[in-house]
This record gives structure tokens, sequence and C-alpha cells, in this order.
């Protein structure tokens, strides 16, 4: 390979195309190397659920950036990757749940996100299929649904319209001068990004990212049957748990009128085969929350692995004493929505241009990494 | 239904010929027997019922499997196997079903394979054996002109039902040349009660045309299928239809054997004994590769006799299986689909119907799963059964992985999959 490029991207996810996007944008020439379809990851298993959280200032400050870059390019997403802005409704079972939406509402309004508190009746009507005798909850009306394949192609081809490289193969080795693959040739770059997902342990051993596998189940067409993203706030304590396998009911209206069921989160399952009793959970989860789901048709089941930093926050920046090789993973459960931003922070690593968000708290660099080389073991 | 009713010795999915003779020889043997399928009635594709009755070489089996206290449970599909030694069924009246087993024989037959056209979607253009079994439900078909195309011993059985149901059969057309089909009939001079399907090949049956060598190009019509366009000896021509019945050879239904671990390249690959790679599990008929209804009888019966530990008596069978084999072959090298087929289809014809997702986008893509999460193709409720071997045929793509559910099933049976039901 002759040509020299500016960085060469390791994964072609949606987070590598991002990256892709925004440096190209910045004037970058630049490399992706994808061994698979694109967004044939992490990508294209994900909810698509864009969406703001709130589980720490960085985890709001990184969605929040991401889901404005979102809104802001709704325009210009081709149809294939369905962007709906069909709102997030943080359903409340009790009084205790009641007491974190308004918690939530309050936190949103300080920053600007427009959130509005649901009574029960309010609930129902927003969402006639819950059970009766909720709580409420709280409507994030600008949060959206995508689908992530298509949206991550899209990145990649205005990437490409910019002059940017896809090449179809494996990366073996990150280096300081480029990317090996596995045919042997370097692609030769000024800095590199390991956008692998939760393969990145492979090629950037030093750094914990582990997998966290998830299932989901879509239904036959229903239109009208659901109006809103739901997500129950249970899901709060289940999902921050780092220990227990754990299910949360969580479902999504697709633009096609099907239903989207999630999802689970299991440590430490290698095999992507679906898992039952998992499955039984998360359905059973999603019925005691909405009855007539009971009677809907399931027409495919799936799993896929988020690649999960022990923080829960993703690493996005250069490597100490690395300054040219770069990650851009651990997203978990919020790359899609935050693939974006990520692809924005990594351009002004490179570009030493301004920070849209500070970067120090995605850094690599940061509490997680112990001393030594994150290349090698 | 109590736990002793939902455990068996032997359990067969498929009540075709390959899985009654399993479960009538398995049961001979005393094994405590169940047979399953997701029609209203014994039978399988080829001795599928009729509104007023079971097809006459079907009687014997079924009376048999009663006679000997087979369990039969009608109408239920398998969709997941949620761990070794049992299955996860949905019934017709949409409840869960949990079976168990010691032994399991598959027999899930084969489906229509489809090769796109322009107009293949129109409606009224559809499968041969698919308008076979609306006629069997009682679809009226009398005095209308039906075409029958494609390949395979299939069209011509597909059409004498037809006629005899009323239907005004203008011609039958076979992609495959006259010299491949010489080849067959001559051996089936092998197997001499195939005779009497051999003479249809003299160019005609019982009075329709059977043209060898003549495929469909196109379909046309107004909502609905009027005309078909044929291709033959490098001109075209069209006959004027109200039903056009396309078939292009069989495709095994190997999902469940594939979700169950067992090894599968064309068919599900099976030893003597009819054995999968999978311990305990058997596979017998079409879905260990076409080879026709006599092929499955004997596959059935071995199978059966040897998931009831009847080893001897299933070793009795290898020679008449061995001489089905041979038969299988010649039917497959004869009606090989020629190249010509693989270019039928225009980049705006449709490939997914469920979808509505055309070749052209498909073939934009670098394979299978960058098509499917693309554009969606395959992605709809038949989760790509039709398309899957229309893009095997057309660009050569294997289909990506089986899970579960196998079928659409409600979010009710979904999750109940995994209780122990106790
Ligand atoms: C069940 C589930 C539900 C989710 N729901 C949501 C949601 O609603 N909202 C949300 O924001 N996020 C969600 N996520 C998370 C989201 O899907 C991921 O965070 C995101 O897809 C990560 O993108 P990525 O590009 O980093 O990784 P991936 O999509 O996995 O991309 C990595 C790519 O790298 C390639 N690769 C790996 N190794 C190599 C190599 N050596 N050489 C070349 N290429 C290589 C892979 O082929 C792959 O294409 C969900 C995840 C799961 C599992
Ligand atoms: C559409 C069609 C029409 C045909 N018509 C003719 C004809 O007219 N003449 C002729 O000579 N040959 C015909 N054949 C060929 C004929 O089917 C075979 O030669 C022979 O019947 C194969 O027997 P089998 O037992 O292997 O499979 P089949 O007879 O196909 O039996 C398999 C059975 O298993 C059931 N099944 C599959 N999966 C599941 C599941 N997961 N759960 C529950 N049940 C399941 C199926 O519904 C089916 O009833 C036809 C084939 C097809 C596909």
């Amino acid at each position: 390979m002759n040509a020299s490029f500016d960085v060469a991207i390791a994964g072609g996810g949606i987070v590598g195309a991002a990256c892709a996007d925004f440096c190209s944008a910045a004037g970058m020439r630049v490399a992706v190397v994808e061994a698979g379809p694109i967004g044939g990851g992490a990508t294209a298993a994900g909810m698509g659920h864009i969406v703001v959280m709130d589980d720490s200032p960085a985890q709001i400050a990184l969605t929040e950036r991401s889901r404005s870059l979102w809104m802001a390019l709704a325009r210009e997403l081709p149809a294939d990757a369905e962007y709906v802005t069909a709102g997030t409704i943080w359903v409340a079972a009790d009084a205790e749940e009641m007491a974190e939406v308004e918690r939530k509402r309050a936190l949103y309004a300080g920053i600007g996100v427009r959130a509005e508190v649901l009574g029960p009746r309010q609930l129902s009507e927003a969402e006639p299929n819950l059970r009766p005798g909720l709580a409420g909850g709280l409507l994030v009306p600008d949060d959206g649904v995508s689908y992530p394949p298509c949206a991550a192609r899209f990145f990649l081809e205005r990437a490409q319209a910019r002059g940017a490289v896809l090449l179809r193969a494996k990366a073996v080795e990150l280096m300081e001068t480029g990317i090996r693959l596995a045919g042997g040739e370097a692609v030769a770059a000024g800095a590199v990004v390991n956008a692998t997902g939760a393969w990145a342990p492979e090629l950037t051993p030093r750094f914990a990212v582990r997998k966290r596998k998830g299932h989901l189940a879509i239904t036959d067409r229903y239109p009208g049957f659901l109006r809103h993203q739901l997500v129950e706030l249970g899901y709060l304590k289940s999902a921050h748990s780092t220990a227990a396998d754990s299910v949360a009911f969580n479902a999504q209206p697709r633009r096609t009128g099907q239903v989207l069921i999630g999802s689970s989160r299991q440590f430490g399952a290698e095999h992507a085969a679906i898992d039952q009793p998992i499955l039984t959970r998360m359905l059973e989860r999603a019925r005691a929350y909405m009855p007539p789901l009971a009677d809907l048709t399931v027409i495919r089941c799936w799993t896929g692995f988020r690649a999960a930093a022990p923080d829960k926050l993703p690493l996005i920046g250069p490597c100490a004493g690395r300054p040219r090789l770069l990650l851009a993973t651990g997203h978990e459960g919020l790359g899609i929505t935050t693939s974006l931003a990520t692809g924005e922070l990594v351009a002004a690593h490179l570009s030493g241009r301004p920070f849209a968000i500070p970067p120090e708290p995605y850094l690599p660099s940061r509490e997680l990494e112990a001393e030594g080389d994150p290349l090698h073991e | 239904m109590s736990e002793g009713d939902r455990s068996f010795d032997v359990l067969v999915i498929g009540a075709g010929p390959a899985g009654l003779a399993a479960a009538c020889r398995a049961a001979a043997a005393r094994a405590i027997v169940c047979l399953v399928d997701d029609n209203p009635r014994p039978g399988g594709q080829i001795w599928r019922a009729s509104l007023d009755r079971v097809p006459g070489p079907a009687v014997p089996w079924i009376a048999t499997a009663a006679r000997l206290g087979v369990r039969m449970i009608e109408g239920a599909r398998v969709f997941a196997a949620p761990e070794p030694g049992r299955l996860a069924l949905e019934t017709g009246a949409g409840e869960p079903l949990d079976l168990r087993y010691r032994s399991l024989v598959l027999a899930t037959g084969a489906r229509e394979r489809f090769v796109p056209f322009p107009g293949w979607t129109l409606p009224n253009a559809m499968g041969a054996g698919g308008l076979q079994s609306l006629v069997k439900s009682g679809f009226p078909v009398r005095g209308k002109k039906v075409v029958v195309a494609g390949s395979g011993p299939l069209l011509p059985a597909v059409a004498r039902y037809l006629r005899h149901a009323g239907a005004d059969v203008r011609l039958i057309a076979e992609q495959a040349p006259l010299a491949a089909l010489a080849r067959f009939a001559r051996s089936l001079l092998h197997h001499p009660h195939k005779l009497a399907e051999a003479a249809i090949f003299g160019g005609s049956l019982a009075g329709v045309r059977y043209l060898t060598s003549s495929w469909p190009v196109s379909a046309q019509g107004d909502g609905r299928v009027q005309s078909v366009t044929l291709a033959r000896g490098g001109k075209t021509f069209t006959e004027s239809c109200d039903y056009l019945a396309c078939g292009f050879g069989l495709v095994p239904n190997t999902e469940l054997a594939s979700l169950l671990g067992c090894r599968v390249s064309e068919g599900v690959a099976v030893d003597d004994y009819q054995r999968t790679t999978v311990e305990g599990v058997y596979a017998a008929g079409e879905i260990t590769g076409i080879g026709g209804v006599d092929l499955a009888l004997v596959e059935g019966e071995i199978a059966g006799h040897a998931a009831a530990g009847q080893t001897e008596r299933a070793s009795r069978l290898f020679q008449a299986r061995d001489r089905q084999r041979h038969f299988a072959r010649s039917l497959a090298r004869s009606f090989t689909l020629r190249e010509e087929l693989k270019h039928l289809a225009p980049d705006d014809t449709l490939v997914c119907r469920c979808e509505d997702v055309s070749l052209g986008r498909v073939r934009a893509a670098t394979g299978w799963r960058e098509a499917k999460l693309q554009t969606r193709c395959g992605m709809g409720p038949c989760q790509s059964r039709v398309c899957g071997p229309a893009v095997e045929f057309l660009l050569g793509w294997k289909p990506d992985s089986v899970r579960p559910p196998l079928f659409p099933v409600s979010v009710n049976s979904l999750s109940q999959a995994g209780d122990s039901g106790s």
C-alpha cells in the first residue's frame, strides 16, 4: 500500500464510520479498515435509541452533544437510516421511581433538555398498552430512534465522497506508522484509531474492554401499537450493576410498525447463541409492563455484544505516551447515540481544533490505565 | 398435558412419508412415539389431505401409526430447542407446548424454490406445490387456464392434479433439455414402478403440452397474471393464463436441524443409520437431500428402526435405500437449473416479497449479511425462506445463521419456551 493517510481507522462500525466522517470533514486523508460488512458488529445488533443519559456529568455531556448532532443531521439522513424523533418515556412504576422522574426532570431542565412529567392518566393516554396502575413517567420528546447499520453506511459514504478509502481487510497490528493488515501489507498513516468495538483488546490489549451480551426480539408489523421508546426506570438499578445478569423493560416503535423489545445484560457470555432463560426473563419483564405484548408475533431474536469499559464511560482519544494511537471504543449500550460526538472528539484530537465538549473524562489515560505500553500486555 | 404425556422415547417432527414411516417402525419396536406436524392432517406435501380425503398411499401408514398408539400432534410447529432433549412448540390454537425426547427424528421435508423473473410476484403467480395445496383446501380452479413452469417431476404431478380438479392446464414448461430427460427416463428402467411417471416424457401428459428447454421469462397482467412469456429454442412466445404455477426444484427444510447443531451441507448430513452428527438426532426424507417419496419412506423406516434401537432391522433396508439414492442422483443431474435462469430478472425485479427489496439493491452488497443489514432483504416474516434460496441460486450466497424462533410465534409462546413446565 503506497498511499499515505493522515489517519487510519480500524473498524467500520458506527463509531469508526463517524470518526471517518468527522476526520474527512476536517480535511484529513482517511482510511477505514473493516473486515466484515459495514455496521455488521454491535452496530447491527443495537436498538438504535438516540437518548440523553444522566448516569454521570460526563455521560450527560457526551450523550447530549451527540443527540444535538443527530438532530442537526436529521434532514440529511437517508430514509433507510429510519431516523424518527419518537421521544423517550421513562416509565415509573411506583412513588420511588416518580421521585427519580422529578430528579431527572430538574436535571434535564438545567442543561436545556426538554422533558415533561406525565401523571398516571397522561401516561396511559400516551401509551394505552401499558398496564394500568403505573405511577407515571418522564417524556423526553427530542430523543430519537434510528436504524444503525444504514446510518453507519451513510457516515462512511460521506467520508468516501471526501476521498476517504475503505479497505476490506482485517487489521492485525496497530503501529505508530499505520495498520498492518492480515495479508502482511501495511497501511501507512500519521495516526491510528482503534474503533473495533468489543474486539478492541485484540489490537490494544492493555485496555480492559469487556463484552456485555444483550438480547433483543422484534415483532411483525403492528402500526400504532407503540408510539414512544419506553424504558422502565428500574433499568437504572439493573443496568448499574456490573456483576449479575439483568433484564429491563425496553420497547421501541420502528418506522416499519414493528416493535423492538429489549433488553438484557450479561457479562462472561461469549457465545452469540440465544440464551433461552434470559430471553424468557426479558419477555416476561416486558409483558409485566405491557400485557398486550403477549399476543404479538415475534419474527426474530438476536444477540449482540456491547464493549463495556470499567467506569461505564467510553475510551476516546490518544493513549498515554502514544499521541498518534487513539482509541474510540467502550461505548457499551450507548454507542449509536454517542458515535457522533466520538467522531467529533477524535477529529479535534487529531486536528488540534477546539473541542465541542471537554475531552478529559473520556481519555484512555484516565485512572483506568495501568502503567505500560497500550499495545502490549 | 401431564408430565408423562410430554416425554417420548422417539419424537418425530414432520408427518410426511418419512416421518410416518419412522413413527410406525419405532412404535412397532414398542417405543413410546409422538409424531408432530404443522398441518392439520398428516401426510406431508405429497400426501397432503384434501377437504374430503387422505390420499390412498397415506392411509395404511396413518392407520398403522394409530394402531400402534403413536401420539399424533397436528397443527403444531417446532420453533425452538431450548436444551438437549427438549423442543418448544406452538399449537394451532397459539398455545405453547413443551415436548421431551430420548431420540429425535427430523423429517421436516422440503419447500419449493422460486426463481425471480419480471412479474413473478403478480397475484395469481404462485408456487406449483402452493397452488396444489390451495386446491386441496378447496380453492376452485375449474375452467381456469393454468400454465405450469419450472423444473422437476413435481410439475407433471401438479399438472395432473390440477387437471383432475377441472383446471385447463395449457402447458408444462420444463427448463431441462430433452436429452437430460431422456437419460432420466432410461434410468427409470432400473425403477420399473416409476415408469408411469416416465410416460409423461413422451411429449404430452394426457393431452397437456409438455415442453422441454422452455422457461418463463416474464409474466404480465393488470393487477393479476393474465399471460406469461416463455422462452423456447431461442425465441419467445406468450400464453394467456389465469394462474401461473412455478417451481424450480425443492430446497430441504434444514432450519431445525441447524438449530440443533447438526451438520448441514446440501441437506442434513447422515450416516448409514440416518444418524445426524448430533447424538440421538436422526434425519430422514427430503431434508437429507431431494430424492422423492420412495427414498423418503425407506429413510424414514431406517431412522425409525434405528431410533428405537433396532439397528439390525435398519441395516436390512440399506440396499433398498441405495437403489433409491441412485434414482435421486440421476434426478438431481437431470433437472439441474440452467445458467439462463440466473439472468431473467433485471435489477428492478423484487427478490424479497416481505420487505419489497429489488435484486439490484441486493446485488450491490458484498454478501448475504451485508445485503440483509443494508436492504432488509430476508428480514420479514418469512425470514428468507423464499428469497434465501433464490439469492443463493442467483448470487451464490449462503444464508446466515439460524436462530429461534424458527417460525413467527407469539411473545407468549416464546417467553414460555424456557419454562421447565413444573
Ligand atoms: C442489545 C444491544 C442494544 C443496544 N442498544 C443501543 C441503543 O439503543 N442506543 C445506543 O446508542 N446504543 C445501543 N447499543 C450499543 C451500540 O450498539 C454499540 O455501542 C455501538 O454499535 C458500538 O459501535 P462500534 O462501531 O464501536 O462497534 P461495532 O459496531 O462492533 O464495530 C466494530 C467493527 O470493527 C470490526 N473489526 C473488529 N476487529 C477488526 C479487525 N481486527 N480488523 C478490521 N475490522 C475489525 C468489526 O467487524 C466491526 O464492524 C446496543 C448494543 C446492544 C448489544
Ligand atoms: C410444495 C410441494 C409439493 C409437492 N408435491 C408433490 C407431488 O404432487 N407429487 C410428488 O411426487 N411429490 C411432491 N412433492 C415432493 C414430496 O414432498 C416428497 O417427495 C416427499 O413427500 C418427501 O417426504 P418427507 O417426509 O421428506 O417430507 P414432507 O412430505 O415435506 O413432510 C414434512 C412435514 O414436516 C412438516 N414440518 C416441517 N417443519 C416443521 C416444524 N418445525 N414443526 C412441525 N412440522 C414441520 C411440514 O409441514 C410437512 O408436513 C412436493 C414437495 C413440495 C415441497
